[in-house]
């Protein structure tokens, strides 16, 4: 299953080891995940559902879903797609036995709701008081979370605070081009991504990137991280922090873990959001069985790792994403078998349309995924018309031969932190879901967090870019820095964005911009960004301790 | 459902009555000249920056690009820096039909291999031999590859795969 040649990447493996998976060994590669590693070796149940015990696979391959938690060397509940394998390394699915392939509590799937509908474990076991201790045990057993850690983290917490003038939150295009920027004008910037590489989802588009020239149009994807890459690097005033996750922003004041030892507490003076976005599922039968994968997942199997996802894809989606996953699946030898699109015209560029159209993968616009057959993975699909009142059509119903499936149905906003933040929200449709209010420039309603990118609303790289720019110009404006010629760039950021706009595929993202701006005097001071909150300060006391 | 715009939007390719204008037959006899299938409004400008002959015009960046085909000199710039894939490069010489289409499979095709046709749609529509190749390292992996056709397919080809199929590892 993994690639050895391909058109557009050269996969670099790291020395060949061995983890354990359930006991057995695997043979995997340096600089893979477990979830890589596994996948390669064919496992494709990774886990169990809590309630019915159903086989659940891999999905999104970034850690934003929670499909392929299981136990790594003690630890429950561990995304092993965001784990990189280590020599030796036990990995075990949990909540199953004798484990998530031949789970027996699977039997619970088609039993479960005739003898306990939802709602009934209130009213079921309550008295006597002993036989409820004894059941609850049992059943939170049976739908439980994995066993409690069997080791216990004895090393010392490490801690460390930082005072920087712009902390940035991501690093995918468009955080990178926020650091560039703000570093450009003359601010220290911490750049913190929870990866241990930078560039976000660019790693996996190896397709040559649509917009002007001045925006590295015609160039890949995949080179486009590493251009930014370079221009971060020669920038002295970025801290780049790898493997840091950020877990929250209190008064300003940003907590984060960095490589799962270290507290960091960074004191900016301002803040840019831009953690990107994460993967839509969509609602049909049998949605849940392993081999219905998100289209950004297979895209990390892929083009990142140089592992088949399987022989032959149906795609469910025709917006640029499942256009761009068709053309690259045919790349890597991976037959697709159709796109399916509920809309009765293509979503994305024509253009894109055209190229796999004219390599013979047929389209069927006005239809729709009814269910996936199979019983522990995919073994097909079922499509089927839709009608104007988006029904399907009796007797139109076609199976479609496949061994996975691709959900390229869109991207909702990962906003959570900017919640957390206290930025005022909104749910706008066009920005496809909850959204902050931000200035022209990117600031949000509290001062001094600035947001760009997906999380903004989604879009592409290439807008991502663009505003990452104009938020890291502005933040480091708003510090003093920069004279009259770091105005005009910023104007200018600002008009070329418009520009890029302004056809019909940027309608929709302008009309659902017009609903979150508002003006600089809207921007509410949350207070001096320089205060250190209470709940900082006593999480920094704890791991002193 | 609101009814589509654009018919080609349905079926993902174009069909011969929505093709861009075509260039006359006396200058397809000249030199090779660029054709650029990319009817639809898209952000996107690249071909236009990357004209050094001023043969292309978009006003606004989300224009489609119009190629005035006395100024095309076929010199392959835009070709090689189109994301969408979507300019052809097409001459007719010696009553013989030449398009230059961009190519990014492995295997990768060589000079005087012989390839099949496919149109708009994959259909095969026949064979051709592969009479010149940007070699893949010379342009960011994107190979472009001119293949000797039919002169009357020179608007049908729209892609090329290998004729024998190479065994799969």
């Amino acid at each position: 299953m993994r690639l050895t040649e391909h058109p557009i990447v050269e996969f670099k493996r790291g020395r060949e080891l061995i983890i354990y998976f359930n006991g057995k060994p695997v043979t995997a590669y340096e600089g893979e995940t477990v979830a890589a590693a596994l996948y390669a070796a064919g496992v494709r149940i990774f886990s169990r559902s809590f309630r019915f015990h159903r086989p659940r696979g891999f999905f999104c391959a970034i850690g934003k879903c929670s499909s392929c938690m299981m136990e790594i060397d003690g630890i429950p509940n561990v995304r092993v797609c965001k784990v990189y394998v280590r020599d030796g390394m036990n990995v075990r699915t949990q909540n199953s036995f004798p484990d998530a392939e031949k789970d027996v509590y699977g039997v619970l799937d088609s039993l479960v709701d005739r003898f306990y509908p939802h709602g009934s474990h209130y009213k079921k076991f309550n008295r006597p008081k002993f036989l409820r201790e004894v059941v609850t045990k049992q059943i939170r057993k049976f739908a439980g979370m994995g066993s409690p850690p069997k080791t216990i983290f004895e090393g010392k917490g490490a801690y460390e605070e930082i005072k920087t003038d712009v902390a940035v939150v991501g690093g995918g295009p468009g955080g990178m081009s926020a650091a560039i920027s703000a570093a450009r004008a003359g601010a220290k910037v911490v750049l913190m991504d929870e990866n241990p590489f930078l560039g976000g989802q660019l790693v996996k588009q190896t397709h040559r990137f649509f917009g002007s020239g001045r925006h590295r149009a015609g160039t890949r994807g995949i080179r486009i991280a590493q251009i930014l890459k370079d221009e971060l690097n020669q920038l002295g005033n970025i801290d780049v922090r790898y493997e840091t996750k950020v877990f929250g922003i209190y008064n300003g004041v940003v907590g984060a873990v960095e490589r799962e030892k270290k507290l960091l507490k960074v004191l900016p003076k301002k803040v840019i959001i831009a953690t990107g976005a994460y993967e839509r599922t969509l609602i049909f039968e049998n949605n849940d069985l392993p081999g219905v994968y998100g289209a950004g997942g297979v895209q990390t199997l892929m083009n990142v790792y140089g592992i088949k996802p399987g022989n032959r894809g149906l795609i469910v989606g025709s917006g640029n994403v499942g256009l761009i996953l068709t053309y690259q699946l045919l790349q890597a030898g991976v037959d697709v078998a159709a796109i399916v699109e509920a809309m009765p015209r293509i979503g994305g560029y024509f253009v894109h349309a055209a190229k796999v159209r004219r390599l013979g993968i047929p389209i069927y616009t006005g239809h729709t995924i009814v269910r996936a057959i199979g019983k522990k993975k995919v073994e097909g699909a079922e499509i089927a018309k839709l009608d104007e009142n988006w029904c399907t059509v009796k007797g139109t119903e076609k199976r479609i031969e496949c061994d996975f499936i691709c959900v390229a149905v869109g991207l909702s906003p990962t906003h959570e932190l900017l919640y957390q933040a206290g930025c005022e929200m909104k749910f706008v449709p066009e920005l496809g879901g909850l959204v902050p209010l931000r200035t022209k420039y990117g600031e949000t309603s509290v001062r001094g967090v600035y947001v760009a990118g997906d999380v903004a609303g989604i879009e592409e790289a290439t807008a991502a870019m663009m505003e990452g720019r104009i938020a890291g110009i502005d933040a480091a404006i708003k510090l003093g820095y920069g004279g009259e010629e770091t105005v005009r760039l910023r104007e200018e950021a600002v008009k070329d964005l418009g520009e890029f706009r302004e056809g019909p595929f940027g309608e929709r993202i302008v009309a659902g911009i017009r609903k979150v701006i508002i003006g600089e005097e809207e921007v509410v001071n949350s207070g001096n960004p320089n205060n250190t909150s209470k709940i900082a300060d006593e999480v920094a006391k704890e791991a002193k301790a | 459902m609101s009814k589509p715009k654009s018919s080609y939007l349905v079926r993902g390719y174009l069909e011969l009555e929505e093709l861009p204008p075509k260039p006359s037959e006396e200058r397809l006899r000249k030199k090779s000249v660029a054709y650029i299938e990319c009817p639809q409004e898209i952000p996107c400008s690249p071909c236009l920056e990357s004209c050094k002959y001023d043969a292309i015009r978009m006003d606004n960046i989300n224009d489609p690009p119009v190629v005035d085909y006395e100024k095309c000199t076929g010199c392959m710039k835009c070709i090689r820096v189109c994301p969408g894939l979507a300019i052809f490069m097409l001459r007719i010489r010696d009553e013989k039909g030449y398009v230059t289409l961009s190519y990014e499979f492995t295997p990768w095709i060589e000079k005087g291999q012989e390839v099949i046709l496919l149109n708009r749609k994959g259909e095969e529509v026949g064979k051709g031999v592969v009479r010149w190749v940007l070699p893949p390292h010379r342009n960011d992996k994107t190979s472009l590859v001119t293949v000797e056709i039919d002169k009357d397919l020179l608007f049908e080809v729209r892609a090329i795969k290998p004729a024998v199929k190479v065994q799969e590892g």
